[in-house]
């Protein structure tokens, strides 16, 4: 069975820091910067754990400011 | 495999809409209206339609909705965006003309203007953000806010004695025969995000095959207004919105 | 070939007029004493021929906001209205103003205030010419005494509208709209193109094309100072209009010992006024303000040495007489006389306040 890798890129300077890419998520890849900030103070999202990665897009549907691109490979 | 190894033009899947521009949103985190932009700007693009894309932006938070989406706009005095849609659409046939509105601009000081246009049959798509508040104001009752609901000028809960009752304008367009859709999405979870994108292409679709009017109420959050965090205020509209607002087509003709 | 001479009520002249100027698009709502406007265009029917749109609407509220939308398009568009109905466009007209939209508004005025009556007044003459709605800014006004110039004032007020970037307004009152007689209408005009439209006003929001950034019609400014930066340009809008655009008309003015001051039909019922005066006598001239806004006050200033006293009349409480003193500066006195409610008065009531009140 082929198996589906994905990654996503979040835009860092428009996240808002929202989570809800992070609930979204099925696969608990994302997470909120625990300490860094952007320039507008917010605690991006980032890919904790980049291995569990679908590429389902379910993060970028859900997010209100654009900030997340999404790609995908089959192996 | 490396991650990098993934990033490359040839395996995207998502992204930003080409005609949603780089300006930063000036919306409160979490907040619903970012997505519905999205999907504005993905429909029109997916329909080849950026040329003939004609929006009216209402007053309220969305009242900058023209600094986000590539197209020609009209910024609206309050409530009156259907009045404008309506002259836009009968001088410009071919142009595909739709209004962005809140629950306050549409349903209480718009509520003539909306009744009508739809009435009359225009071909034309009302995008009606419900989320229950005015955001822009401050948090203020809106005709939409539940009842025990509270905001800044019902700060004890909405009551119906002295405020009435929570207004289901969709409802009431529903009944107009020159309105061929209305229907009511959300934007919470992914797959409520896809069924609204196709609601949105389908009313822009029936404006631009002259059908007559299409509402689509997106049924949202406030999480600034509503005093929550973003997934909270998501949870709460799952358990009270939907309720007084259940989803789903309301007329489809 | 003959001009072709027509019999008609004011408001149908506009109506007729409208059409052959090539106007785009009319949005109205019934009130008396100007409902003959909607009422003819509906009548003839100018989407089979010209393709102009024309749209009862459900409140003058949503007529005024269609002229926004129209305008924003960079169509010719406009409404019409009478006193309480044009009360309630003052929040679009202001939109428009300070989107800078071009486009044509009509009021045939009638006794107020509130519900008032269906009578003939000018009563709105403070409405139209300083502000009536929010914010500061002006109409070009255009204040016809003839179903003639009804019908010559469609296409000015759109030519000035448009060369401006500013909403242009007809001050009629219910007499001129609703009295018949001769006029001769404008030739037939084709309506723009849309290719014509992107060409002069490329500020339309007609659709982005990629070869421009997106056109965003607004009158939104949250930086005061930008805010500030617009409404200094509207200003010097303004002082060029008051500059280029004042137009009055002067009857019997030249050896006159007294000066009358009016516009619409007043001007023409004052007419007979100085008819009469001559008869015994008396040497009094008319200035007739065609342009209310910008106001001929040279124009009247240039009498201060000439006659013995100036006379506004108007049919209201005294409103026009204010620019009239502020021409004039004190330099001369300056009276008021009107009837209220929507009397008219005769000719030599009139003459009468004009010897009781400057001799």
């Amino acid at each position: 069975m082929a198996k589906i890798k994905g990654a996503v890129v979040v835009n860092n300077d428009r996240c808002k820091g929202c989570e809800l890419c992070v609930v979204a998520c099925p696969a608990d890849v994302l997470a909120l910067q625990p300490k860094e900030v952007n320039d507008k103070g917010y605690h991006y999202a980032y890919m904790k754990n980049p291995d569990n990665c679908i590429g389902c897009a379910s993060c970028g549907l859900v997010c209100p400011d654009g900030c997340i691109t999404i790609y995908k490979v089959k192996l | 495999m490396d991650v990098n190894e993934i990033i490359k033009p040839e395996n995207l899947v998502y992204g930003k809409p080409r005609l949603m521009n780089d300006n930063a949103m000036h919306y409160c985190p979490g907040c619903s209206h970012g997505v519905v932009h999205k999907l504005v700007a993905e429909v029109i693009e997916d329909m080849g339609m950026e040329e003939n894309a004609i929006g009216i932006a209402p007053v309220g938070c969305a009242v900058f909705a023209y600094n986000y989406i590539d197209i020609d706009w009209l910024e609206a005095a309050h409530g009156r965006a259907p009045a404008i849609a309506t002259a836009v659409k009968r001088l410009n046939p071919s142009k595909m003309v739709f209004t962005y509105q809140g629950d306050g601009d549409l349903a209480a000081i718009g509520t003539a203007e909306t009744i009508h246009a739809c009435n009359r049959g225009e071909n034309i798509v009302i995008i009606f953000i419900n989320n229950g508040i005015y955001g822009m104001t401050g948090g203020q009752m809106a005709p939409t806010t539940l009842e025990g609901m509270v905001t800044s000028t019902c700060p004890y809960g909405r009551n119906v004695e002295l405020n009435g009752y929570p207004l289901k304008i969709s409802d009431l367009v529903a009944q107009l025969d020159g309105a061929c859709y209305v229907t009511r999405q959300s934007v919470h979870t992914p797959a409520a995000v896809r069924k609204a994108k196709k609601a949105l292409r389908q009313a822009f679709e029936n404006s631009m095959n002259h059908k007559g009017a299409s509402l689509v109420e997106i049924v949202s959050t406030c999480n600034s207004g509503w005093k929550m965090t973003p997934d909270q205020a998501n949870k709460w509209m799952e358990q009270h919105m939907f309720e007084k607002y259940p989803l789903g087509d309301l007329k489809n003709e | 070939m003959a001009e072709e001479i027509r019999l008609m009520k004011g408001n149908e002249a506009i109506a007729h007029a409208a059409i052959r100027c090539g106007a785009d698009g009319y949005f109205g709502y019934p009130i008396t004493p100007q409902s003959e406007i909607l009422e003819t265009l509906m009548e003839l029917k100018p989407w089979e021929t010209t393709g102009m749109v024309v749209l009862q609407a459900e409140s003058e509220i949503a007529a005024i906001n269609m002229v926004y939308g129209g305008a924003g398009c960079g169509k010719a568009v406009m409404t019409s209205s009478s006193s309480p109905g044009v009360s309630l466009k003052q929040e679009g007209i202001s939109y428009l103003a300070g989107a800078e939209l071009p486009c044509l508004i009509i009021n045939v005025m009638r006794g107020g205030p509130g519900l008032g009556t269906i009578q003939p007044s000018q009563a709105d003459y403070f409405q139209t010419v300083k502000g009536g709605g929010h914010g500061d800014y002006r109409l070009i006004t255009l204040a016809p005494a003839s179903v003639q110039e009804m019908a010559d004032f469609v296409g000015l007020g759109f030519e000035l509208a448009f060369k401006y970037n500013n909403p242009a307004i007809i001050l009629a009152d219910g007499v001129i709209g609703q009295m018949m007689e001769k006029v001769v209408l404008p030739p037939f005009q084709k309506r723009r193109t849309e290719e014509e439209i992107r060409k002069n006003c490329p500020w339309a929001a007609l659709g982005k094309t990629a070869d421009r950034k997106r056109n965003v019609i607004t009158s939104l400014e949250l930086d005061p100072a930008v805010m500030e930066e617009n409404n200094i340009r509207f200003q010097k809008k303004y002082k060029i209009i008051e500059k280029e655009e004042v137009r009055y008309e002067e009857i019997n003015c030249e050896d006159a010992d007294y000066l009358i001051v009016a516009f619409g039909s007043m001007a023409r019922i004052c007419q007979k006024t100085i008819e009469m005066a001559q008869e015994q006598g008396i040497k009094i001239g008319l200035l007739r303000p065609i342009t209310l806004w910008p106001f001929p006050s040279q124009a009247i200033a240039a009498y201060t040495d000439k006659v013995k006293g100036i006379i506004s009349v108007e049919l209201n409480a005294g409103q026009m007489v204010e620019d009239v003193r502020l021409a004039v500066n004190g330099k001369v006195k300056v009276e008021h006389f009107g009837r209220l409610g929507g009397i008219v008065p005769t000719p030599d009531e009139v003459l009468s306040a004009i010897k009781e009140k400057l001799m």
